[in-house]
């Protein structure tokens, strides 16, 4: 199967240029800049040049032996948490600033939940000289301190985003109001595989990286495709960055796993393929988490990288043609398996990609023990040791 | 022709410049936006656009995002605003024009919504997030209903894409006066007088121009080389520092009369023709 957008960027009834009118002669500029750019030979090797020798690729394909045993299957760690910054952001990151820098723009804006994409933007936007903007909800910025003192620390100016829930969703509406202020000189670095077209299938195309090195990695390793793919979804850019490469190879079964924060039936998540509805923001059509008068509600993660309430569109179409399963692993089910892969295997994962181990422990118990799966881990956990160490602190005090 | 057509065209002809106000529905309550609404068209508004208020309104600056903000708390719902359109129409012979975002009317479902909005008596739409190549099939809805769909146009919009978005909008064309969101500004940024000359090479359609139009001089400018002006956050500001909701629709209506006032002079875009 094929799973590309049109010409207008819909996947599906999903996707497409939901902005306004103001950004539409500026979308029409990136994706001719992008379509004539970034598949050039100049581009495509000072990119390469720099995912190998600046971000670290490739990453480790590592077969994680404790994990395997524990859980009768062979499993392998996608090791994103090694690339330069600590997670996969980086690879969209240096793409996209360089195709700014091709496009002559001086300023980058960008937003983030975690801080991992305002992290990677704002090294970047050093490496580059670029200018560097990075908007970031306060209540993130109070559970992620480490990384907006980085990004302070790489140039970049962060602007604490007191509106609305505080989180990724308010962040990204005060990017995109700077950016239809400011979209003559800046260029808007988008996080994930979301937002008007052409950003999904341009995050989509510079995240790639991970499932083709996955497959070359794999064969060489076991001389087979793997039977499993897991990621965790927030907006979906490392998941789709391992799928997309597989989505012709029929017999791979791709699993996605969102946020079920405090349980689906609880209204606090960030599960918009498991409970969301069709709707628009942030520039798509995708799923999202909606009432029935159109007003988006909050979503809730432990994980400030999960904290979104929609997904990327070509998620919710995957979804939709059942090539792509998606479920959900609780706030709970998550700082269990942080923990976890920390003993088990030395690694101590974000608690975005501690997700997708959650499900994994559940999951793969019930393959047979000759199944090969390959779960990305996205990033590293250091952001969220602070968090965690409360965390498991004030679970201990519940217990006495 | 549906009513907004019709009376910019009256306007037209009489030389006058259209002065439509922006208030958010349901800020801070849905009484006082029916209060509000027939004070503003006895002080001389021209046609009055609705704000539906979202939740994430990205196109919008600090003004109407707590507008929206103050509506949702007061329990403001498309459905409500709805209702406030439909018990102001026996009131106000000025066209109603909703504006949002499209997420608000499209989970309401479109021919839905189409329906609900010609039963209530509303003249026009302008949705934010939606352009032209999105909206066709909620926009044919609505037409199919006799309300008009307002198009959007902006400083960054080509030439090309300008006569596109003149020929396919309905009642007039929206033309953004600045690059940015929406929100007072002290001045006018005239590059928009270039936008709308290039609008009036390739068509006919009334031209009403707004976001950051602050002033009676910024009305009065417009009205220079365009059909009309939208005012709305300075209107909102004056509403929101209002002691009272009375006192809000004294000091509205009496900010409108003053925007108005140099309009009647004005010789209108009539003037240019």
């Amino acid at each position: 199967m094929k799973s590309e957008a049109d010409s207008r960027g819909h996947f599906g009834e999903y996707g497409g240029r939901f902005v306004p009118e103001t950004l539409t002669t500026a979308l029409d500029q990136l994706e001719e800049a992008y379509a004539r750019i970034a598949f050039s030979d100049e581009f495509r090797s000072e990119l390469d040049g720099l995912l190998h020798s600046y971000a670290g690729r490739p990453t480790p394909l590592y077969c994680a032996r404790s994990l395997s045993s524990d859980l009768g299957a062979t499993v392998y760690l996608k090791r994103e948490d090694l690339a330069h910054t600590g997670a996969h952001k980086i690879n969209n990151v240096l793409g996209q600033c360089l195709l700014a820098r091709y496009m002559g723009k001086t300023r980058v804006i960008a937003e983030t939940g975690a801080g991992q994409h305002g992290v990677a933007t704002a090294t970047s936007c050093a490496l580059m000289g670029l200018q560097c903007e990075v908007y970031m909800g306060e209540h993130d910025t109070q559970r992620q301190a480490l990384n907006l003192f980085r990004m302070e620390l790489l140039g970049a100016r962060v602007h604490t985003v007191s509106s609305g829930s505080r989180t990724l969703k308010d962040a990204t509406n005060e990017a995109m109001r700077d950016w239809v202020t400011n979209v003559r000189t800046t260029y808007y670095c988008i996080g994930s595989v979301m937002g008007p077209h052409p950003y999904p299938t341009l995050v989509r195309d510079f995240q790639r990286v991970i499932g083709l090195e996955t497959r070359r990695q794999i064969l060489d390793l076991e001389g087979r495709i793997p039977d499993v793919l897991m990621a965790c979804v927030g907006g979906g850019s490392n998941a789709m960055g391992l799928f997309h490469p597989f989505l012709d190879d029929d017999g791979v079964r791709m699993i996605g796993v969102e946020a079920a924060g405090e349980g689906l039936d609880s209204g606090r998540h960030g599960a918009a393929i498991g409970a969301g509805v069709p709707g628009v923001l942030h520039g798509m059509r995708s799923l999202l988490l909606s009432d029935d008068d159109g007003q988006i509600f909050p979503a809730h993660s432990i994980s400030a990288g999960l904290d979104y309430p929609s997904v990327g569109p070509e998620h919710a179409y995957l979804a939709g043609i059942g090539r792509a399963e998606y479920v959900s692993a609780t706030d709970e089910e998550a700082l269990d398996a942080f923990v976890y892969l920390s003993r088990a295997e030395g690694i101590i994962p974000a608690l975005e990609s501690a997700h997708a181990i959650a499900h994994a422990r559940k999951f793969v118990p019930s393959l047979p023990k000759d199944a090969l799966v390959v779960i990305n881990l996205s990033g590293r956990g250091d952001k969220d040791a602070p968090l965690v160490r409360e965390l498991l602190a004030a679970r201990r005090s519940e217990k006495h | 022709m549906g009513r907004l057509g019709e009376r910019l065209a009256a306007l037209r002809e009489r030389g006058e410049g259209a002065l439509i106000p922006f208030v958010t529905a349901g800020d801070p309550d849905l009484e006082t936006t029916e209060a509000l609404i027939p004070a503003l068209v006895d002080a001389g508004a021209d046609a009055v656009e609705i704000g539906v208020p979202f939740s994430d309104p990205l196109g919008d600056g600090p003004t109407i995002q707590r507008a929206s903000e103050r509506a949702l708390r007061s329990g403001t719902s498309l459905r409500r605003v709805l209702e406030l359109v439909k018990n102001l129409r026996p009131r106000v012979d000025v066209p109603l024009v909703l504006m949002g975002y499209a997420n608000c009317l499209y989970t309401m479902g479109e021919e839905n919504f189409a329906i609900a909005a010609q039963s209530a008596g509303v003249d026009g739409i302008i949705v934010v997030d939606l352009p032209p190549e999105e909206g066709e099939s909620l926009f044919a809805a609505v037409r199919g209903r006799d309300i008009d769909p307002v198009l959007l146009a902006a400083p960054t919009t080509t030439s090309e894409r300008l006569a596109r978005l003149a020929r396919e909008t309905r009642g007039f064309l929206y033309c953004v006066a600045l690059t940015g969101v929406t929100g007072a500004r002290g001045t006018l940024d005239l590059g928009i007088e270039e936008t709308v000359k290039r609008v009036r090479a390739s068509s006919d359609v009334p031209v009403c121009v707004g976001f950051g139009v602050s002033k009676p001089e910024h009305a009065a400018r417009i009205a220079e080389f365009a059909d009309g002006v939208v005012v709305g956050s300075a209107l909102i500001d004056r509403i929101a520092a209002a002691p009272s909701p009375t006192a809000a629709v004294d000091a509205a209506a009496e900010f409108v009369a003053s925007l108005k006032a140099p309009l009647r002079a004005s010789g209108g875009a009539a003037a240019i023709r």
